[in-house]
């Protein structure tokens, strides 16, 4: 954006905008990680190579797209605010989530910590509702009626012109608008790809997150449609800010528009192959499990 | 299965009647003072202030804060300019179209507001501190009237504005002669004499309709 000489790399990948919390955020979930996988290994637990793999990259992604010039760009140029939300609402939540990173990461907990926590939860008045509180909160969100309804929900509300104009010129609303994206998207995409002995109480039958996954498709594609084809500017925002390069306003809108239609609509096709292969796994184990039950009976 | 979570909804709001007769008692209550809350909150934004006709953007932006060089070359901040109305528009002296068409409405806007013109400021702040010096710039902006100020700053003090008010520039490749063009906000910020932000005026807003708002403004 600034004019003369070319900038080296480390100011396209400083923060455009520091923000303390995903920095903090996301060091914390890449320590807790780390240090569980090595928590793990000693209890001679392996984790292997990809399920690593996919945790790092995700969380990756997301902080890039926060916390990088890339943001600058996200928040002058409406295609490329439409791929951020695709980072931040599909792929790097469904990376994450596939890494199943829950067990490591409360295993990186120092023990300490966690003994004290529960001490305060079981002891403490004040902190006892908070447990069962949590709990009722996210049966609430996790709900298999609710969830979906959250996560079109919210690409429809922060789409919706009047609304996206004010989080684009509000720092405070911008932030809420990604943070909300980002947290959705993990909840919605652990409920939907995580195996379902992990998800204990919450624990939602494959059929119906295949069914799900493809009711969601329908209103992205119908939005990205709508978006794509609109002949007249329906986000003037991005013409009263300045645009982060030269583009026709149309060709910006159609372009965010592809990305909220087409790689939206896909990854519902993505999560249905893990479901499918969450389901067979899960078929062919019990199979053996009853073979080996009826060989010992 | 649809039907274990539809069980799953009643565990969640309570499984006693008792408790959940108490429940909807206390949620009614809540609703209650949500909605005189609002009745409240919408009273004061809606009947309290004036209607504009410019895109309103109170409590949206920032308050205005800036520390430049103007085209006289003496430093300033926007403390100097509390008490005035403050257009702040982005652009530089080159710009062949968009600059000069909503210098000439905010010109124009000014003849329409008379002597109350006096407690208005048009900043204009050069996005090509490179060939807009001082002497061009205030050459170029006296052509439109003595409420003009250009400002110029140093890449930083660009940056920190440009940030705050969430605007973007961008300098395109010089041409044969050496001209380039710099894409720019279309947007004039407009912030009360307390320095608040109020209201957003873009290339399409005529002269009349920004006089309107700014007497409006000027006597709320």
């Amino acid at each position: 954006m600034r004019s003369a000489p070319m900038h080296s790399i480390l100011f396209y990948l400083a923060p455009w905008e520091l923000s303390p919390t995903v920095i903090l955020v996301c060091a914390a979930s890449a320590v807790l990680y780390a240090r569980g996988l090595g928590e793990l290994a000693r209890r001679g637990e392996r984790i292997g190579f990809w399920r690593p793999f996919s945790f790092f990259l995700g969380l990756a992604l997301d902080y890039a797209v926060l916390q990088t010039y890339y943001d600058f760009l996200a928040q002058h140029m409406f295609w490329v605010h439409r791929l951020q939300h695709l980072v931040l609402h599909h792929l790097a939540p469904v990376l994450i989530v596939l890494a199943s990173p829950g067990r490591a990461m409360w295993a990186g907990v120092p023990f300490g910590w966690r003994a004290a926590g529960a001490r305060l939860c079981r002891e403490r008045r004040g902190f006892r509702w908070i447990p069962r509180f949590g709990a009722r909160l996210f049966m609430l969100i996790q709900h298999p009626a609710i969830a979906p309804v959250i996560f079109v929900g919210l690409i429809f509300f922060w789409l919706t012109p009047a609304v996206h104009f004010g989080a684009m010129l509000n720092l405070q609303r911008y932030l809420a608008m990604n943070w909300s994206m980002g947290v959705d998207g993990l909840l919605f995409w652990w409920l939907m790809l995580a195996p379902r002995s992990l998800q204990g109480s919450a624990a939602l039958g494959y059929a119906s997150r295949i069914l799900i996954v493809c009711l969601i498709a329908v209103p992205q594609i119908l939005l990205g449609a709508y978006i794509a084809l609109h002949s007249t500017v329906l986000f003037d925002v991005y013409g009263i800010c300045g645009r982060a390069w030269a583009i026709a306003p149309l060709t910006d809108q159609e372009l965010g528009g592809l990305l909220t239609w087409i790689p939206a609509a896909m990854m519902s096709g993505v999560a249905m192959l893990i479901i499918l292969r969450r389901l067979l796994l899960e078929e062919s184990e019990a199979q053996s499990a009853r073979k080996a039950a009826a060989a010992i009976g | 299965m649809w039907l274990s979570q539809v069980s799953r909804v009643s565990w969640i709001f309570g499984r006693a009647s008792a408790s959940r007769r108490h429940a909807v008692k206390r949620s009614t209550a809540a609703l209650a003072a949500l909605a005189t809350l609002a009745a409240v909150g919408l009273a004061a934004c809606g009947v309290g202030g004036p209607q504009f006709a410019l895109q309103n953007v109170s409590g949206l932006l920032p308050q205005l804060k800036f520390a430049l060089t103007n085209d006289d070359g003496q430093m300033v901040t926007a403390k100097d300019y509390r008490g005035k109305i403050v257009l702040l528009y982005f652009g530089y002296t080159h710009c062949p179209d968009a600059c000069p068409t909503t210098l000439t409405n905010l010109s124009e806007a000014m003849k329409r507001l008379g002597p109350e013109a006096s407690r208005v400021r048009v900043l204009f702040v050069t996005v090509d501190p490179a060939r807009d010096t001082l002497a061009v710039l205030k050459r170029y902006v006296s052509a439109f009237g003595p409420e003009f100020v250009g400002l110029r700053g140093d890449d930083d003090a660009l940056t920190a504005l440009s940030k705050r008010y969430r605007i973007a520039y961008h300098r395109e490749p010089p041409d044969r002669n050496g001209y380039y063009a710099v894409d720019h906000s279309s947007a004039v910020f407009i912030f009360d004499a307390s320095g608040a932000a109020r209201l957003l005026a873009g290339e399409s807003d005529n002269p009349r309709t920004i006089a309107v708002d700014l007497h409006k403004l000027d006597a709320s």
